[in-house]
């Protein structure tokens, strides 16, 4: 096959003759404006009266920003800015566009028209021609001939964008050891959200859950929603015969307080909702379901790996304080999480 | 030469002289004053992405002066009682004044967030409709990726701008979006540093979104605009099938005066249409969300309508299936969104070459396909939709429990069936209905369209009186594309190779079952009885020849 | 005669002294503990509330609210938790399913009060909360605070509802009284947990009403809320109602005029 016929070839397309040939554009249908003057005229009046409608809508709109001066304390002024030069503006903007189509369709002529189109490739001369001017440059350049320059030059242009790149590098600290520590410490208070005063263990009634800060996170002025986004805390009491705890973490819950972390090990939402009854901690942005009774383990939903219980304990005077920070990082499962 | 007085030109005149001696206005208004742009409205949803786009600018530049995006933390003084004294972000604090004690602002503000939902939707629903009617194929294939592009832009646009407000429920979206990151192996936990400098939430992410907003995305889209357009124009609009139209030309309307007034005047309405709605629902009530806090969250926390379906596959991945390589894990409930939501949308992009492999037809096409033509293509669009629509769904699994009173868990795991059920139903349905409809029109053309009268015949049975369809109608019903499938031959050196293989089975799939377009012996064949005049022009009355 | 002895050896001396002693500690318990008693908790209240209990509540709670196959022992629920259970109608409890729902409530609330006085009468818990805290004049900011922190997450911002697992839900808060929010927060009802006064003080339940109070007396300043549900409603309403009305613009703009 010639360029042209590769160009054009149909591949799997049948050819089956058609039984008429194209019938050509339809006559053209009369409209009642094309006939009638008076329709016309009605159509024009109509048109008129949509722009008409439009001015009275931005003269609203205009009224609308001038008519509700902001009152601290009274909303309704907001509200009605927003309604009045909402309405005001759409009803500006419909009559111009009811108006103009209007206008297309009763007075513009509707006559159908047809319009060649060209073949997308250009003719085999132009493309000679085309041809010629590209091995024109490459001999006048020397481009396909001389290989040093062109290696070089590619190499060149690969190496140039890599300072553009490495130049982002301080667009965040290293990682380091960040996601894998928290502020929880031997010997912090467990405090409550948002107030950071500090509980105690008879605060914890069975039934209850306390949403938990470390002590001193609340004070904090810098870093606070950093350290709060992997510190929080659920804080509840159930009985202790309900719950089925790791041997070697018996000592990390207090007469049946147990405090797990509050971020989600799917993508980190808060793991917020507690049931009460079933002791299912139920995550409300993907519906990962986390069994308390039970070390915290995935019963439902996308979730991977258990919540990380934090293990405390009560100080001298009463007070829940942890014995240590998490033993596994909190959060969303990463790369190195293990190392 | 005499030396008369000209007249001198009016204002319009004058100014188009000068512009003309400067800029060739001449040439322009001769080459496109007359082009033609057929009419049809599933032709208008671009214009409706394409206008929601400049309502965004438009409405998104007023809120660029009333907006700042900053972190540093500050107590709100405004007029929203229930959070007078709260402690909030300057970016939360700033579209709380935007949104109560700016005269105006409320108004700008949910004109472009409505603006931004229309603009995904419409640019959404004009792929839909440019896949289905084939307009994909040469020589637009590669305004499809440029469109696809846009898609996406959008998408990113709209996410980076909904979270500028740093409220509670966006926040929450970031989020996620951070937990994701930090699960993409090896580099995620540095990515996520790099993205948000350093822990999330700190104290750079708002405004680094904001230059995306306002300044990369926003440039990025008007540049694939600036090029959508382009070959729109280089290529012509595609048309419908229909009496005087064919794969050389182009029918419809010239641009001026009917195009410049309709199209212009659709600008309006639409605009109208987003203001109207904008004044009377709420959208988006960043005050009643809070700012945003690592601690709290809201019952029903989705996103914005274009990530839901990002959203739904995160909660319809199972769970249990993290990779274990030494110390290493590989979350797979981030994982398998991830990739499958790429793989999707690799499918979405690469489909015109797809089809393009297997027909191997090379001709242009100006001609659009009716989606009842093309039953594989409309069967493999179905599905596609189908699948993006589970996931749409599963991302509102919390919101059906609870309105529809079932169980969110059964509604989960019927979801996780339907997204894997659900498209290959909705292939099949759909590539049965096409052959059915395109059987219909074959009975069309061959025997007319039913009437409705019935008539008994002297030796006593009864036919229902046929009419035989016009020539413009005969047409549309005739003139399509039919393509049949190719057996895998050996080659030159005499193997079949495993492309020309694959090739075959797939051109099987796609055109084994199909309804050839009528052929004139077959048409001829049927009206052999009839008097030639029965297919003529238009039939003045509804009494016509009986089809006995 | 004139007595010779002081004042405080005379007889009824003794009477006094105990009087004021009833009196003095009565009182400041009753001052103290911030509680308003069913129409003082009378004997009669008492009674009358048995009887009711009897008719209504014994078979699944058993004749002394210890109990039974039915239904949950009601010793130490206190007089909060029947205000709100029956007070909203979810008691007398009907049919099964995950979860207790809102029905038409049976019973007057005198009838309540009574049944309220007979279950706190059996041990301490709950009381009704004083008027003090219901008013909704509390800080609203501080509730809205709280709010997020502990109940949205069920509730949902706006207290719009939300679902748990396997059927059961939280419901919406619009139309529930301050008294039936405080009494639900003190009592914890079926799932929802218990908020005791060490976790939410009665000031920061005041808080928390005060805000429900003016995010249901206040309708959005921007229009129709689409029931608050959020993103899912907008996009639902944009692709129905926008492209929809849109759509129709377009075939009217494409179609053909008379």
């Amino acid at each position: 096959m010639t360029d042209i016929e590769k160009s054009y070839s149909p591949g799997l397309a049948t050819d089956i003759e058609k039984p008429i040939p194209n019938p050509g554009i339809e006559p053209h249908r009369i409209r009642m404006t094309d006939k009638s003057e008076k329709h016309a005229r009605t159509a024009e009046k109509q048109i008129a009266a949509m722009f008409g409608v439009s001015v009275v809508g931005a003269i609203i709109a205009i009224w609308g920003f001038f008519a509700f001066p902001i009152v601290d304390g009274d909303l309704s002024a907001t509200r009605n800015n927003s309604l009045w030069m909402g309405l005001g503006m759409a009803l500006s903007m419909l009559g111009i566009g009811f108006g103009a189509v209007h206008w297309a369709k009763t007075l513009m002529p509707d006559n159908e028209v047809s319009e060649m189109r060209h073949q997308a490739r250009s003719t085999d001369e132009t493309r000679a021609q085309a041809l010629e001017i590209v091995k024109l440059a490459d001999g006048e350049s020397g481009f396909s001939r001389r290989k040093l320059i062109r290696r070089t030059m590619y190499g060149a242009l690969a190496f140039f964008p890599i300072p553009a790149i490495v130049i982002f590098g301080d667009l965040g600290p290293v990682v380091g050891d960040t996601l894998k520590h928290t502020m929880w410490k031997s010997g912090t208070r467990l405090a409550k959200d948002p107030t950071g005063i500090p509980l105690k263990a008879s605060d914890v009634t069975i039934g209850s859950v306390f949403h938990v800060i470390p002590e001193g996170l609340s004070e904090m002025e810098e870093h606070k929603l950093e350290e709060k986004a992997k510190a929080a805390v659920l804080l509840v009491r159930v009985n202790p015969s309900d719950l089925n705890e790791d041997p070697d973490k018996a000592d990390w819950s207090y007469q049946g307080i147990v405090a797990y972390s509050k971020i989600c090990t799917h993508v980190g939402c808060p793991v917020a909702l507690y049931e009460q009854h079933t002791h299912h901690l139920l995550c409300p942005c993907h519906q990962s379901t986390f069994d308390l009774a039970n070390h915290c383990k995935v019963i439902f939903g996308p979730a991977s790996r258990s919540l990380p219980q934090l293990p405390i304990a009560v100080d001298a005077e009463g007070y829940l304080i942890a014995q240590s920070d998490f033993l596994e990082p909190v959060g969303p499962s990463f790369w190195d999480i293990r190392k | 030469m005499t030396n008369t007085t000209e007249k001198k030109p009016g204002f319009v005149g004058g100014a188009a002289n000068y512009l003309d001696e400067r800029l060739s206005i001449g040439t322009v208004l001769k080459g496109f004053g007359r082009k033609v742009f057929p009419d049809h409205w599933s032709f208008m949803l671009g214009e409706v992405a394409l206008y929601s786009f400049v309502i965004l600018v438009l409405s998104g530049t007023f809120l660029t002066f009333f907006y700042q995006p900053s972190m540093a933390e500050v107590t709100y003084n405004g007029s929203y009682a229930p959070l007078k004294g709260a402690e909030m972000s300057i970016a939360y604090a700033s579209s709380l004044d935007i949104s109560f004690d700016i005269r105006g602002g409320l108004i700008m503000r949910q004109i472009h967030h409505w603006a931004a939902l229309l603009f995904v939707a419409a640019a959404g629903l004009h792929m839909l409709r440019v896949f289905f009617t084939g307009a994909f194929r040469k020589p637009r294939e590669l305004n499809w990726v440029v469109g696809f592009l846009l898609f996406l832009m959008g998408m990113g646009a709209g996410f980076t701008g909904y979270s500028l407000p740093d409220d509670l429920l966006s926040g929450n979206g970031l989020r996620i979006i951070d937990g994701m990151i930090k699960g993409i192996p090896v580099i995620g936990p540095a990515f996520s540093s790099g993205f948000f400098g350093g822990a999330f939430p700190g104290t750079e992410v708002v405004a680094r979104l904001y230059s995306l907003h306002i300044m990369i995305l926003p440039a990025l889209i008007i540049v694939l605009i600036g090029v959508h357009l382009m070959m729109v124009i280089i290529h012509k609009h595609t048309h419908y099938s229909g009496p005087g139209r064919t794969d050389d030309n182009v029918v419809g309307y010239p641009l001026m005066p009917v195009y410049v007034a309709k199209a212009g005047g659709f600008f309006f309405l639409v605009f109208g249409v987003v203001a109207a709605i904008s004044a009377t629902f709420t959208i988006n009530p960043i005050w009643n969300y809070g700012p945003y806090d690592p601690s709290p969250v809201s019952a029903g926390t989705q996103p914005d309508w274009y990530i839901g379906w990002l959203d739904g596959a995160l909660r319809l991945a199972p769970s249990g299936w993290d990779i274990s390589i030494f110390d290493y894990v590989i979350p797979m409930g981030v994982m398998v969104p991830l990739i499958v939501s790429l793989l999707f949308l690799g499918l979405v992009a690469a489909y015109p070459f797809i089809e393009n492999w297997v027909t191997k037809d090379k001709r242009e096409h100006h001609v659009l396909d009716r989606p009842r033509n093309a039953p594989t293509r409309t069967a493999i669009g179905a599905a596609g939709v189908t699948f993006y629509a589970v996931l749409w769904a599963g991302a509102s699994t919390d919101l059906i429990a609870t309105n529809f009173q079932m169980s969110l868990n059964q509604v989960l795991v019927a979801m996780q069936i339907m997204l894997l059920a659900g498209p290959v139903i909705a292939y099949w349905v759909a590539k049965r209905a096409c052959i059915a409809l395109q059987n219909k029109d074959r009975e069309m053309v061959l025997h007319g369209r039913e009437t409705g009268r019935i008539v008994r015949l002297p030796h006593g049975e009864y036919i229902e009186v046929h009419e035989n369809v016009d020539k413009y109608e005969l047409w549309k019903l005739i003139d399509y594309k039919d393509y049949q499938p190719v057996i895998a031959r050996p080659d030159a050196n005499g193997k079949t190779t495993i492309g020309n293989r694959i090739r075959s089975a797939v051109s099987k799939i796609y055109f084994e079952d199909r309804i050839a377009p009528v052929s004139k012996a077959e048409y001829e064949l049927a009206h052999a009885d009839h008097v030639p005049e029965a297919v003529t022009e238009k039939p003045k009355s509804k009494r016509k020849s009986i089809n006995a | 005669m004139n007595s010779a002895k002081p004042m405080r050896r005379r007889p009824w001396a003794a009477g006094i002294v105990v009087f004021f002693g009833l009196v003095l500690s009565g009182g400041g318990y009753a001052a103290a503990t911030n509680v308003v008693q069913a129409e003082g908790g009378s004997q009669i209240q008492v009674e009358e509330g048995r009887k009711i209990f009897l008719a209504n509540c014994a078979s699944c709670h058993g004749t002394n609210g210890e109990g039974a196959i039915g239904g949950p022992s009601l010793i130490g629920v206190g007089a909060a938790s029947v205000d709100f259970q029956v007070g909203t109608g979810r008691m007398p409890g009907q049919g099964s399913g995950p979860q207790l729902r809102a029905k038409p409530v049976q019973f007057t609330q005198e009838q309540i009060s009574a049944m309220a006085a007979y279950v706190a009468s059996l041990a301490p818990g709950p009381a009704i909360p004083d008027e003090e805290y219901l008013r909704g004049d509390g800080d609203a900011t501080h509730g809205g605070e709280l709010f997020r922190i502990n109940c949205a997450m069920c509730h949902s911002a706006v207290g719009a509802g939300g679902a748990l697992t396997q059927g059961k839900f939280a419901p919406a808060l619009t139309g529930s009284t301050a008294k039936h929010t405080y009494e639900a927060m003190v009592t914890g009802p079926q799932n929802m947990p218990v908020f005791n006064d060490a976790n939410l003080t009665p000031e920061d339940k005041k808080d928390i009403i005060t805000f429900l109070k003016y995010v249901e007396d206040n309708d959005s300043v921007a229009g129709f809320e689409l029931g608050s549900i959020g993103p899912v409603a907008e996009g639902l309403f944009v692709w129905i109602f926008g492209l929809g009305f849109i759509i129709a613009i377009t075939v009217w703009l494409g179609a053909k005029s008379n």
